[in-house]
Parts: C-alpha cells; sequence; structure tokens
C-alpha cells in the first residue's frame, strides 16, 4: 500500500496541517515508509485473533453521578483569541 | 450491514406516480439526551438553560492533558433503555474516536461507538389504526458525547460557541429501514419517546433539542430493490418529520420518473417551505476515520448488572396496553391512545377503577382528552380531578343522567369545577325516570302529530323523529331508550 500526493493532500486537509506544494513529495516519502514499515505485520496469521484495543488488562473505571465541576465560564475562555459575555467567538461557521 | 426486508408492502402506504405506484423506505437515527446529573466523561452539570460556557470543565473543553472518566448512572441508563426495547446487551463495548473538524467539538472528535455499541437489536412495537400491529426493527444503541452549541446571529462575521452542551451523553437509537409510511415514522419516534420517558431514561422534550432524529429516506417501485437514499438531519419534531418525509419521497419520485438519479446526501428540512434542501456538498464528503479511544479501556460489566437494572424496570408501555385491554376490556386502539403518556394512563386508571371501562375510556379519550386539546393544555394541568370524571361515568351508569346532559355536565365542572352529584340535584339536570310523566309527554305529541304517527306506523324508522321531539320537550332530561319503548308501545310497533 502506498499514498499518491493528492492521499497526502487530503490527510492534511483532515489533520488541518498547511502543506505546500513543495513539501508534498518529502511527506508522501515519510508517509510511504511508515506504511512500508507497518506492512510487515501482514506476515502475521491473525486468523480469530480478537483485536487487541488495550495494553492493560482491566475495564473501565466508572465514577459516580455527580455534578463536581464546571461553574468557572471565564476561566474557561481566559486563553480565547477572541470572547464576547463568556462566549468563545469564531469566523462565522453557517452551514 | 445486509438489509433484510422484514415488511409486507402495504397498498394503502403506497405513494402514485407517473410510471406507477412506489414504496417509501425510512429508517431513522434518533439522538437522545441522557437524563444524567452530570455528564457523560466529566462531573460538569447538565442542566439547561445556563448563562454561556458555566457548565464546561476543562474535559469539555478539551485542554491539554484532560482525561475521560466515564459516569456510571449513563451507563445504566443505556442498559435501562437496552431492555425497555428487547434488545441485546453487550456485556463488553468499545468507545471510539470519531473525527471531524467543527468549533462547536473543541475536542476535534466525537467520543462515541462504533463496532461495538453498548446495545445491539431490538424491536419496537406499533399500533396503526390502518394496518394492525407491526414491528419496527431496533438495529443499535451507543453511547457518545453531545456537541456544544454555535449561535450565528449575534455577530456580521463571527459565530459564538456555548459548550455547555458539550460532552453531555446522548443514546444514539438506530432503527432498521422496516418504515413505510410517513404515518409509521411518526409513530416509532411518538412509541420511542413514550418508551423513554416510562423509563425514565430520556425527557423527550423535542422543543429543547432533548431528543433528535435524522431521517433516511429513499423510495422504490413496491417490494422492488432499496433505491438510494438520502438522509435529512436534526428533526426535533413529530409533525415536521412526517412533512419531510412527504417531501423528500415525493422529490426522489419526480426525479427517478424524469430519468434522474438520486445523490446519496444529507439535505435540511424547511418548515417555513415545506422543502428539503442539500446541505453538504460532495467533495466535503467526511471522512470520520473511527479508531478505539486510547484514553478509555473496554466497558464491561456483569450478567448481575443487567439483571439488578431488569428487575428496577417499571411497567413499560407494552405490557400496560395489555394490561389495560385485560383488566378493564377496552380495545387495543383505546389502550394505545391511553398508555402515550404515563399521566394518561394512571387518570384512566383512577376513572376507571370499579367502573365500566369501555365508557371510562370514552370519556377520558374523547371528552377529557378531546377538551385539553382545545384549550392546549396538558393532563397534568387538567381543571377536572379523576374523581369528578368518575362521578359524571357512575351518574351515566346509574341512568341518572343522560349522554347528552353528561356532555352539559361535564363542561359545568370543566369550567366552574364542583361535586357533579350535587349540581345535577341542585340544577335538577336528572334524568326523567318517571314513566308516567314521560308517558304525558308521548301523548302530547301523538295527540298533535296525527301525520306523522300514520307515517312512523308505514315506516318505524320514523319513530327516532317523535324520540327527538321528546328529548326536546323534556330538555333533554328523559331517558331515550325509555322514550323509544314506550313510543312503541303506543304507536303499535316493533
Amino acid at each position: 500500500m502506498s499514498v499518491d500526493t493528492e492521499t497526502v493532500k487530503r490527510i492534511a486537509r483532515l489533520a488541518r496541517i498547511r502543506v505546500t506544494e513543495a513539501e508534498l513529495a518529502a511527506y508522501q516519502g515519510e508517509l510511504n515508509a511508515i506504511l512500508g514499515f507497518v506492512e510487515q505485520l501482514n506476515e502475521v496469521d491473525v486468523d480469530g485473533v480478537v483485536p487487541m484495543t488495550s495494553v492493560t488488562p482491566m475495564a473501565l473505571r466508572l465514577r459516580e453521578d455527580k455534578v463536581t465541576d464546571g461553574g468557572y465560564a471565564e476561566r474557561i475562555v481566559a486563553n480565547a483569541p477572541l470572547s464576547e459575555d463568556n462566549f468563545f467567538m469564531v469566523p462565522k461557521v453557517v452551514e | 450491514m445486509s438489509i433484510v426486508d422484514t415488511r409486507t408492502p402495504n397498498p394503502k402506504s403506497f405513494i402514485p406516480g407517473a410510471t406507477g405506484d412506489w414504496e417509501v423506505i425510512i429508517g431513522m437515527e434518533v439522538h437522545a439526551q441522557v437524563l444524567s446529573e452530570s455528564k457523560l466523561f466529566s462531573g460538569s452539570p447538565t442542566e439547561f438553560g445556563c448563562p454561556p460556557n458555566a457548565n464546561v470543565s476543562f474535559v469539555d473543553a478539551a485542554m491539554p492533558g484532560m482525561l475521560p472518566v466515564i459516569n456510571a448512572e449513563c451507563v445504566r441508563q443505556a442498559v435501562r433503555t437496552g431492555l425497555g426495547l428487547k434488545a441485546r446487551i453487550n456485556k463488553r463495548s468499545i468507545f471510539d474516536r470519531k473525527n471531524y473538524f467543527y468549533p462547536d467539538l473543541p475536542q476535534g472528535y466525537q467520543i462515541s461507538q462504533y463496532l461495538d455499541p453498548i446495545v445491539g437489536e431490538g424491536v419496537v412495537k406499533l399500533d396503526m389504526a390502518d394496518n394492525g400491529e407491526i414491528e419496527i426493527g431496533i438495529e443499535r444503541l451507543h453511547l457518545e458525547q453531545d456537541a456544544g452549541k454555535s449561535i450565528h446571529d449575534q455577530h456580521p462575521n463571527m459565530s459564538f460557541v456555548d459548550l455547555n452542551r458539550s460532552g453531555v451523553a446522548l443514546m444514539e437509537i438506530v432503527s432498521k429501514p422496516d418504515l413505510r409510511s410517513s404515518e409509521e415514522a411518526k409513530a416509532f419516534i411518538s412509541k420511542l419517546r413514550t418508551i423513554l420517558r416510562y423509563l425514565g431514561t430520556c425527557d423527550g422534550n423535542m422543543e429543547e433539542g432533548s431528543m433528535r432524529a435524522d431521517v433516511n429516506v429513499s423510495v422504490r417501485k413496491p417490494g422492488g430493490a432499496f433505491g438510494t437514499r438520502c438522509e435529512i438531519k436534526n428533526m426535533n419534531s413529530i409533525r415536521f418529520i412526517g412533512q419531510a418525509i412527504e417531501y423528500e419521497a415525493r422529490r426522489q419520485i419526480d426525479i427517478i420518473e424524469d430519468g434522474g438519479t438520486i445523490d446519496q446526501e444529507t439535505r435540511l428540512y424547511d418548515p417555513k417551505t415545506g422543502e428539503t434542501r442539500s446541505m453538504r456538498s460532495k467533495e466535503e464528503a467526511h471522512d470520520y476515520r473511527y479508531f478505539p479511544d486510547p484514553d478509555l479501556l473496554p466497558l464491561e460489566f456483569s450478567d448481575a448488572f443487567v439483571a439488578e437494572l431488569a428487575g428496577n424496570l417499571p411497567e413499560l408501555p407494552d405490557e400496560k396496553h395489555d394490561r389495560l385491554v385485560r383488566d378493564y376490556g377496552i380495545t387495543p386502539y383505546d389502550a394505545s391512545v391511553l398508555i402515550l403518556e404515563q399521566a394518561r394512563a394512571d387518570f384512566f386508571e383512577q376513572v376507571a377503577k370499579g367502573r365500566d371501562g369501555k365508557q371510562s375510556a370514552n370519556w377520558v379519550i374523547n371528552e377529557l382528552l378531546g377538551r385539553l386539546g382545545k384549550d392546549d393544555k396538558d393532563i397534568e394541568d387538567t381543571p377536572m380531578s379523576a374523581a369528578q370524571l368518575g362521578t359524571i361515568v357512575d351518574l351515566i351508569g346509574k341512568g341518572d343522567i343522560s349522554g347528552k346532559i353528561a356532555k352539559d355536565l361535564f363542561e359545568i365542572v370543566w369550567t366552574e369545577g364542583g361535586d357533579p352529584a350535587e349540581i345535577v340535584e341542585t340544577r335538577a339536570m336528572k334524568q326523567v325516570t318517571d314513566t308516567g310523566a314521560i308517558e304525558r309527554v308521548v301523548d302530547e305529541i301523538i295527540a298533535a302529530n296525527p301525520d306523522k304517527v300514520e307515517q312512523a306506523r308505514a315506516k318505524p324508522t320514523l319513530l327516532g323523529w317523535f324520540v327527538g321531539q321528546v328529548m326536546k320537550a323534556s330538555g333533554g332530561k328523559v331517558n331515550p331508550q325509555a322514550v323509544n319503548e314506550i313510543l312503541k308501545a303506543k304507536l303499535g310497533i316493533e
């Protein structure tokens, strides 16, 4: 499996990372090297093996349903480039 | 997912087109906000209507280094709902990241469940007035986070973002594509809402957005292969869901009959125009890149955990339905109307206890619910108590008042209150049961209308005219049954 420059552009766009035309070839090479390395795993027969989603031999810990947090809107928006009345302000997005 | 068509095409719901009949195929994804004090993965409150970002923790705002910890009650609520949907409960499920970029989703991904949801296949039964009982399959139910809210009308070129809803637990309930008309779709969402409310797992307030539906619509020739579907997003009114489906089915039929093809796309319904319109362009097609969330271990629980929840479930709508039919002898359709809201069914049971079930159901459904609808009131705000309505039913049963007078009495009690039995006494509304008195009125009318007497003897159905005259002369206070008997005797009609 290998990626072409179009795929590199798409991945960059999905990740919201700006990649210039000049950089595409370099990223394509890096991504293909990573994929090539991971592809070695195809040599292993995993028929009937349940995918491992966690390396920790334990189940999820649950917490009780209590309100223990929140109530500090000023701190939430403190680092926002723009805010008003404790709303975040972002460039207009309308669908 | 391979789709199995479990339904038999029903000609009553076909949509006529230029090239013959069409059948609409509908599936729904319902987002139901879980009733809990705090959010799915953080301890901030879920309360509705708070100031902007007041209910937000650093976890909900996705500050670096914050880790999610799951709320046990949200897990219990999802399992309860699964049990209410007669669904398979998965004792092991996985949380995944669904990646997309939007200002009201600070994490850049929604924590959801993809391949291994907490609840698997189930079923919802619907009582359709014209098509009997039908079963709609549930594909799955999974837990996920809600997003925040963007407001676009506060500033000319900026959007305002409030994250209060961000991280609140949602259950996404996915139906199989088993619905075949807008009526069925509306009945499905109503029934689902009723089930969630009985269970206490979601308040079902669609206006407040705590229950929203995405509706998948496609059309086909009856019994043929499934067509390409369009998804109508974010519907929060049962009535609009019906309208949107009607419009969308017609739109697709017109395109196909004009030789076109349907593009699989996401659409929005505009209630002002009654139309759906395309929402996202194809080059922006979403690529969610699901993968297991490394911050969260698999969610696992025991059979005992499920059994305890199952043991404490309330009586569910279908069980209540069957019990009302069995215990009170009412029709299945009346029962399905009464169980729609718990308060309705409770009210009915208070009226019907120790009285005639059918008569009680009739008065609760036709008079009480009708009157509530006219005043735009919920049953919780009824000015008439179950005891008052019960007394009215008693008065009819004893023959003290006729059905017609009972309606007048209902109106008096509704607007003025008071004890119905006392009102009947003080306002002389009691039905005349003294046959001597009725006979005198009958004699007068017979004497005054010899021509009608002749006609009635020739054509006994004209007896109704005499009954009407007697009722009028007595102000409706005589028993029509008794009048009928006496008239027949006097006129010599069998």
